[in-house]
């Protein structure tokens, strides 16, 4: 059993951010999928499996696909939340196999934001 | 104006506006250019930010080092620096940015911090998120009454729904005497409230937020042990509680000598077994124990007497994910945000008829109606607003006229409701208040434990009651009975469900009394939700003869010729209302 120091909380810290935040070089984009309970009972669990199939069709090698709980507003899940590195991250709502194909077509691949499945552009204020 | 958000400032967005300041004194431009910090404005990805005015120029990902550059191109020479401005692709933005919408603009998370950017299964992201720093603060750098005194000073208050300080709480546990045998610290997950589901969503999506503030309060009172009582119908949120328990076993964050500090703590979660009354502190600790859920007389107190015997501090869910963030940013900070007496924020399940169903997190002493209109996004298919229910069964009915209320602990409770775990039901005219009443006291009737007479009866008669109102059969003569019954019942259960079980009844009569008074006079019932005072008549002129509505009737109420318009036989109609629910034209009314 690992008995943690300080140090090794920061080292911890420094390494999980590399290896998750786009700023940091982890990756191209970085595509969160929201599986809440809310999430998962309106289908998130097949939204997340059509992104890892499009990376795994199109051999992409610098997406990162992760999950999160709940992103708040539970009534437009399943929800994606999409950030290209260098720009604000992008939310998806009410989200179906097909938009998530398209999403990462246009958006991940294609730099594009899709419009007509998107909430908002940027962060919620934390803190 | 540069961005002092949290998230610039943690990436040195005020050493940058060190250097810009100090680079615009070098080049004598302090009176024709003014530095301001502004605040967060959700492009947190992309900071540190500036914008200069009246340009409108937007600088993206800004370091000390491109400062001279930009001073000295743009403020000196007027040419904006375009390697370092923010670049829309393509067209004008075609998406709204987060801080337009009305749903997260308002919001200000604190509990709910890492919402939606972290993965709870892997304890690396909770920690990149600063997440055990505060832990690591408390253990080496303070003393347990420090951490007491910081929590007294934050002004945290339960968020259970009782309201009571938290800080206290935790003095009087670390105070009471335990004959070495050992503290407990305790963590309310029952969650019993109808529509409420803060706690689950706390614990899906952050759960270590919870474990650290249990293990920063067990330190600060002195317990080795902690409990984690979780209602069996949450299995997503034991699972990830689970998997977190067993990571932070692994890091050494909980077990023996956490971080190398000699303090001991572990945690042992109980599953509920579907009592809503286990919800209740005394009777949770009754079930831990493996005894019936039952609420027993206080005092003593938990804080003296609680877990087989032993002093304990139980605190919900929503408490604890507060408990990290007030150590780490301090009680400064956290009294800075609220009103005079709920400091903070609180997490409310807004459901109900509202446009914007979800979890939101609001600072403490914004009014009802930014919630549910600014937040909300107001009701659903242009229907009129009616009332707001907080606090689940144990709280009450907020009426249009009060929808300037601040949310805050008193103004509740002043209003006869109160803030609960924060379950926000919002009702519109479809609703009928009478029955309302009826569902919550149904609710608790079913869940009494039987123990106390006033609850097991009282709450059976007044139930009684509302039932015999919804179906016509009131008189005013129950109406004082039910009045006067739920004072009673108020003043002597034996504990909060049974004390509050009457509160959905004292809201609404004293501000829907009207609509009693409708049922029970006049028998109807203006929302039509009570089908024993609705009487459904056909429109001649909407009515095409289709016959469906007589062919799905089952008492065979409904005559009328093939293209003719028909009838109904009111003595023969049992007010199912099937037909209205049928009909494709409209043509069936009720009145």
């Amino acid at each position: 059993m690992a008995r943690l120091t300080l140090e090794d909380l920061k080292k911890i810290k420094q390494t999980s951010r590399r290896m998750t935040s786009l700023r940091e070089g982890a990756g191209r984009a970085k595509i969160t999928v929201h599986m809440g309970t809310c999430g998962i009972a309106a289908g998130a669990r097949e939204i997340m499996l059509a992104f890892l199939d499009e990376i795994e069709r199109n051999k992409v090698q610098d997406v990162i696909v992760t999950t999160s709980g709940c992103a708040g507003l539970c009534s437009r899940e399943p929800m994606a939340t999409v950030q290209l590195s260098g720009q604000a991250p992008v939310k998806y709502i009410d989200l179906t196999d097909e938009k998530a194909r398209r999403i990462f077509a246009q958006h991940v691949q294609g730099g594009q934001i899709v419009a007509d499945c998107a909430l908002a552009v940027g962060s919620e204020r934390t803190g | 104006m540069v961005c002092a958000g949290t998230a610039c400032v943690s990436n040195r967005s005020f050493q940058i506006r060190k250097a810009l300041t100090e680079e615009i004194e070098r080049h004598g431009l302090q009176h024709e250019v003014a530095v301001v910090t502004t605040g967060c404005n959700g492009f947190c990805a992309v900071g540190p930010l500036m914008v200069v005015q009246p340009d409108g120029v937007f600088y993206q990902q800004l370091t000390e080092e491109d400062i001279p550059l930009l001073v000295e191109e743009h403020l000196l020479k007027g040419r904006p620096v375009k390697r370092l401005m923010y670049t829309p692709p393509g067209e004008k933005l075609p998406v709204p940015r987060m801080n337009d919408i009305g749903f997260f603009q308002r919001q200000r998370l604190i509990v709910l911090r890492n919402r939606g950017l972290i993965d709870p299964e892997k304890i690396d992201e909770y920690i990149a998120r600063d997440g055990y720093f505060a832990l690591e603060k408390v253990l080496s750098r303070m003393k347990p009454e420090q951490v007491v005194q910081e929590v007294i000073d934050s002004g945290l208050r339960g968020r259970g729904g009782a309201g009571f300080p938290t800080g206290l709480k935790w003095r009087l546990t670390r105070r009471a005497q335990s004959n070495g045998d050992g503290k407990f610290v305790c963590c309310n997950a029952d969650e019993g409230d109808p529509g409420a589901f803060m706690d689950r969503s706390i614990i899906e999506s952050d759960p270590h937020a919870v474990l650290e503030g249990m293990i920063i309060g067990a330190y600060a009172i002195g317990a080795d042990q902690g409990h984690i009582y979780i209602r069996n119908e949450y299995p997503l949120a034991l699972r990830r509680l689970q998997i977190a328990m067993e990571q932070a076993r692994e890091y050494g964050l909980l077990g023996n000598d956490i971080l190398g500090s000699g303090f001991d703590f572990d945690i042992h979660i109980t599953r509920g077994a579907g009592a809503f009354v286990c919800g209740e502190e005394t009777a949770l600790m009754a079930s831990i124990e493996g005894r019936l859920g039952e609420p027993r007389p206080r005092p003593p107190f938990p804080t003296e007497k609680g877990i087989f015997g032993k002093p304990t501090n139980n605190n919900n869910v929503e408490t604890w994910a507060n408990v990290p963030i007030i150590l780490r940013r301090g009680a400064d900070w956290f009294s800075r945000i609220g009103t005079g007496t709920s400091k903070g924020t609180k997490v409310f399940s807004l459901v109900g008829k509202i446009n914007n169903t979800g979890l939101v997190e609001v600072p403490m002493g914004i009014t009802l109606r930014e919630i549910i209109y600014d937040i909300g996004g107001g009701i659903p298919d242009g229907k009129v607003f009616k009332a707001v229910q907080t606090g689940g069964p144990s709280g009450g009915c907020i009426p249009a006229e009060m929808l300037d209320l601040p949310v805050d602990y008193e103004s509740l409770s002043e209003a006869g409701s109160m803030m609960g775990s924060g379950g926000m039901v919002v009702l519109d005219e479809d609703t009928c208040m009478v029955d309302i009443a009826r569902y919550f006291l149904a609710f608790t009737q079913d869940e009494s434990c039987g123990k106390c007479t006033p609850c097991r009866e009282g709450t059976r008669m007044m139930l009684h009651i509302l039932d015999k109102i919804t179906r016509g059969q009131g008189t005013m003569e129950d109406l004082k009975t039910l009045e006067s019954l739920a004072h009673e019942v108020r003043e002597t259960a034996l504990c909060g469900l049974g004390k509050t079980a009457p509160n959905p009844v004292l809201t609404t009569l004293r501000y829907f009394r009207n609509e009693y008074e409708d049922h029970i006079l006049r028998k109807k019932c203006s929302a039509h939700v009570c089908r024993q005072l609705n009487t459904y008549t056909i429109i001649e002129e909407n009515c095409t003869g289709c016959t469906r509505c007589a062919r799905e009737c089952p008492e065979g109420a409904i005559s009328g010729d093939r293209k003719q318009p028909h009838t109904i036989d009111q003595s023969k109609c049992v007010k199912c209302g099937l037909c209205f629910d049928v009909c494709r034209f409209d043509a069936v009314r009720i009145v």
